[in-house]
This record gives C-alpha cells, sequence and structure tokens, in this order.
C-alpha cells in the first residue's frame, strides 16, 4: 500500500485517487491543468490516463500485451465479418539471453527499446505493434495481402538486422529477430489463442531453421505445373484412341 | 528429408491409429468439390450394409458437412455437442436411411473448420473409439486440401479419392494424391471416376494420373519411398437417375436400384469389402 499523500482526513465517499495519481505521476503523465481538481473533467481525465497506462509497456511504450489481444479481438471480428486479410507477427529477439547474460540487464533494456524502435519504423497507421512479453513482440497488420506478408515480414526482420544499438559511447550492439508469421482464416470466426499458436508454430520453424528469418505459415496449396497439366491433358486423345 | 519429415500439417509425435481395431478407415476426398462425393460416401455406405457389412460414415467436412442433405436427415445432435461435451458419442451416433450409420457435423462450425489439437485429438478419439464396432468406417472429408481434410486422410487406412472426367476435377484429384505421395507416403491410393459418359473412360483417366504420378510425383519423393499406385476400385456412369435422387434426397440404391449409376456404386461396394 501507497502512504497516503493527501493530509486532509477523506470522508468515506470521497474516492481515494493518491496511489492513483501517484502513479501517474510516476509514468511522467501530466494531467491537463484546464479542469479543476475534483471535477468531471479532471477526472476524465484521469481515467484516460490510466487506461492509457494500463494499454502500455513501461519500458518500451508499445501496446501491451493486454492492448495486443484487444485489438486481436476486434481483428478477428473484421477479418470474420468482412472477409479482409490480416496478419500477425510474432517476433522474438534471438539469443536474447546471451545479451543479458554478456552485457547485463540494463543493456539488454536497451536493446529491447532500440528494437522497439526499429520495429516502430515498419508499421503503418493501422498496425498494432506490442510488446508481447519478455523479448517477444508481436504485430497486427490489418488488409495485408497475402501475396505480400512474406515481403513485409522480411522487410521487418532486415530493419532489426541492419541496426546497431549504441548502448554507451564505444559500445554498439546488434541483434536479431526471428518471425513467425500466420494470416487469419478469412470470412471464419477464429479464436485469438489459436491465431497466436499458428503465429508461433512458425516462429518455432524459424528459429529451428537459424533464426534472423521470417517464417509464414503457408495454405496448403499444392501447385499443378503446367507440365502437369500438359501431360494430364495432352496425350489424353492419343490414349483414348488406342 | 522424408515424406514423414514434413511435419508442417501433421503434428509431430502424433501416433498414428495403431494396434488391434476392426474397422478400416476410408477417407473420401476429391480435392474438387461437387464431383459427388458425399452422394459416394452415402451409396458406397448402404451398398456395403447391403452386403452384411457394419459401416459408420462419419462427417468428417467438418466446416461445411452436407451427408445430412444428402441423407434428408435432420439431426438434433452432431459432432459439434460431442467436440463440446454436450452428448455421449454413442448418442450422436444415428441410423441412417440404407443401414448404416451415420455421425453428422451438421453446417456451420466455423470452429471446427481449423485444425485446432482439440480437433484432431477428438477426431482421433472417435475414430478409435469407434473402430472396434464396425466393419467399415467411411469419412466423407470436405472440398480441397485444407489442414482438416489432409489430418482425416491421415487417419484413414485407405484414401478413396473421388474424380470426374472434368479437367479441373481431374487436376485437382491430381494435386490430392500430389499431396497424399510427397506428406503422408501413401503406396496405394484408391480412385473412382464418377460421371464417366462411357465405360472404360474411368480406366482411361486412372492411366493419365498414373502416367503424370509417375513422371512426376515420383521424382519428387527421396530415394527409396513408394510410388503411389492409383488402384481403380471403379466407375459410375454419368445417369440421370443419380439425379433423380439427389433432388429427392433419398439413396440411389434405394430409389432405383438396377440403374447404371446403382450398378457401379455396387462394384465398388464390392471391392473395398474384399
Amino acid at each position: 500500500m501507497q502512504p497516503h499523500t493527501d493530509p486532509a482526513p477523506n470522508p468515506p465517499e470521497r474516492l481515494q485517487l493518491a496511489a492513483a495519481l501517484q502513479l501517474l505521476a510516476h509514468s511522467g503523465r501530466e494531467l491537463p491543468e484546464v479542469a479543476a481538481v475534483g471535477r468531471v473533467a479532471w477526472m476524465q481525465a484521469v481515467l484516460d490516463a490510466l487506461c492509457e497506462l494500463s494499454s502500455r509497456d513501461p519500458l518500451t511504450g508499445l501496446a501491451n500485451r493486454r492492448q495486443f489481444e484487444l485489438a486481436l479481438a476486434s481483428e478477428i471480428d473484421r477479418v470474420a465479418r468482412a472477409g479482409e486479410p490480416a496478419l500477425v507477427l510474432m517476433i522474438d529477439v534471438d539469443h536474447f539471453k546471451k545479451i543479458n547474460d554478456s552485457h547485463g540487464h540494463p543493456v539488454g533494456d536497451q536493446v529491447l527499446k532500440g528494437i522497439a524502435q526499429a520495429l516502430r519504423d515498419c508499421i503503418r497507421p493501422m498496425d498494432t505493434l506490442a510488446r508481447f512479453g519478455g523479448e517477444e513482440f508481436a504485430m497486427i497488420l490489418p488488409n495485408c495481402p497475402p501475396a505480400f506478408g512474406l515481403t513485409v515480414a522480411e522487410r521487418v526482420r532486415a530493419k532489426v538486422h541492419g541496426r546497431s544499438f549504441t548502448i554507451a559511447p564505444g559500445l554498439q550492439v546488434q541483434a536479431t529477430v526471428s518471425i513467425g508469421g500466420a494470416f487469419a482464416p478469412q470470412w471464419v470466426r477464429s479464436s485469438a489463442p489459436l491465431w497466436i499458436e499458428r503465429a508461433d508454430q512458425q516462429l518455432y520453424r524459424a528459429k529451428a531453421e537459424g533464426r534472423n528469418r521470417a517464417c509464414l505459415e503457408t495454405p496448403t496449396v499444392s501447385l499443378v505445373s503446367a507440365e502437369e497439366k500438359g501431360l494430364l491433358f495432352g496425350t489424353s486423345q492419343y490414349l483414348e484412341m488406342e | 528429408m522424408s515424406p514423414s519429415d514434413d511435419l508442417s500439417l501433421i503434428e509431430p509425435g502424433l501416433p498414428r491409429p495403431a494396434g488391434p481395431r476392426r474397422a478400416r478407415v476410408l477417407a473420401v476426398t476429391s480435392g474438387k468439390g461437387g464431383v459427388g462425393k458425399t452422394f459416394l460416401s452415402a451409396n458406397i455406405a448402404a451398398a456395403l450394409a447391403r452386403l452384411g457389412q457394419r459401416v459408420l460414415v462419419l462427417d468428417a467436412d467438418l466446416g461445411l458437412a452436407n451427408l445430412d442433405v444428402v441423407l434428408n436427415l435432420q439431426p438434433k445432435i452432431t459432432l459439434h455437442d460431442v467436440f463440446t461435451g454436450k452428448v455421449h458419442l454413442e448418442d450422436a451416433i444415428l441410423p441412417a436411411p440404407g443401414g448404416f450409420s451415420v455421425l453428422l457435423a451438421g453446417s456451420g462450425l466455423v470452429e471446427y473448420s481449423r485444425l485446432t489439437p482439440e480437433v484432431r485429438e477428438q477426431l482421433q478419439r472417435i475414430i478409435e473409439t469407434l473402430a472396434p464396432r464396425y466393419d467399415h468406417i467411411l469419412l466423407d472429408t470436405g472440398a480441397g486440401i485444407s489442414d482438416v481434410v489432409l489430418y482425416a486422410l491421415s487417419l484413414a487406412d485407405e484414401v478413396l479419392v473421388v474424380a470426374t472426367p472434368e479437367p479441373t476435377s481431374m487436376t485437382d484429384a491430381y494435386a490430392t494424391i500430389k499431396v497424399l505421395a510427397t506428406q503422408q507416403a501413401r503406396r496405394e491410393i484408391r480412385l473412382v471416376v464418377n460421371q464417366v459418359s462411357r465405360a472404360g473412360e474411368g480406366k482411361v483417366i486412372r492411366n493419365q494420373l498414373q502416367l503424370v504420378v509417375d513422371r512426376f510425383v515420383a521424382p519428387m519423393l527421396p530415394p527409396g519411398a513408394p510410388v503411389p499406385v492409383l488402384a481403380l476400385l471403379g466407375e459410375v456412369l454419368l445417369d440421370p437417375a443419380v439425379r433423380e435422387a439427389v433432388q429427392r434426397r433419398r439413396l440411389l440404391l434405394e430409389l432405383l436400384p438396377g440403374c447404371a449409376a446403382a450398378k457401379g456404386v455396387e462394384g465398388i461396394a464390392a471391392k473395398i469389402a474384399t
């Protein structure tokens, strides 16, 4: 429990806001001064700031997992209703433990911040970028045509790969990410855990195939080449004549 | 890489159904939809039943099932209820008009049109539970080569591909055969050619498919892997009687026994029974 900072005794019907205000102050958030303390507009600002705070990852400033899951759920609704393609990418920093072990956790944090910025530079305004947990990030890319999926994922991977993060004068750290992606099944109401699981499967594949790469789930296609079709149909007249 | 190494679709470590069991599990698939797959499943089941065999048809077209439509059944209990644990498996098994049993999926089970671990587990469990009680279990799969379809095929002892002489159907049948050969290492794939316009057309199509398999699929296989042999189980003539049976939602074998198409179906069933 936080110590009570308000010296005035609070009658029972008054809201206990000390902890909330302290949290907001700690996060560096300033409440608008246009509204008088205690008025509805001020109260609204406090709640808005708390909502904002509860949806962000404190280290990177990205959406946190809670916010990501909310965005994913509404994307599933959209995909099911409109049949638009949507891609989820799960992005995991390669060998992050090594970075932590050799440089210490503060450097690890700096690297995560740097990667977050690199990822931020890859997205469109309507995309959702989140820190999913630990050294794992996630992206939702609405309206991403399947044909572009791998290109997009590859661009994200290359963006991180191409950066080095200056931790201290003379200390630069490089990091790579592995990426797994899956498209939402169009017109089908899937579930968020299932969609994430499918992308995760591809992430495992990217890791297993050597890291610093992007793998996307490909729908099972069995392409039949022109040569195969040629043989399938081209000589059938001949055979029938036999 | 051996075919079993491609685990993008089949869960690693998932045991292939094995051990003592009675029923032969036959998956009926086609690649292209609308080639008479469900119609054939139902009528082959009825023909097998007439041969004294105990038959269950499982509607494995989980996303868009229509076995109930073909059989004119309005199931109150479906696989969905079994999956969700609402009813016992036994209560979902219904008697069908032709003297066989059915397990219906019901339409609109979008939740199950994707291969979740849950669906995998449930399908396998259901088949293993029921296998000792039947001589044949027919899995009527959905169209296409989705992961649910491929999984259902992987559970089957035999795969029956239904094709018609239509080029699109032949192409999709070939695509299915290719996937079965490269991902499931099938030695033999059974083939039925539906809607042939004259006797013998099925054999021509079988030979043509085999030719392309030998030329194009065989080189894709790892050394020593079997090149699948297409076994033609039979052909079914294009017959107005079929249309009538479908429109009246009756089994062909009951409505118009003795017609050309019915004889074709009976020939196929006889081969399956042996």
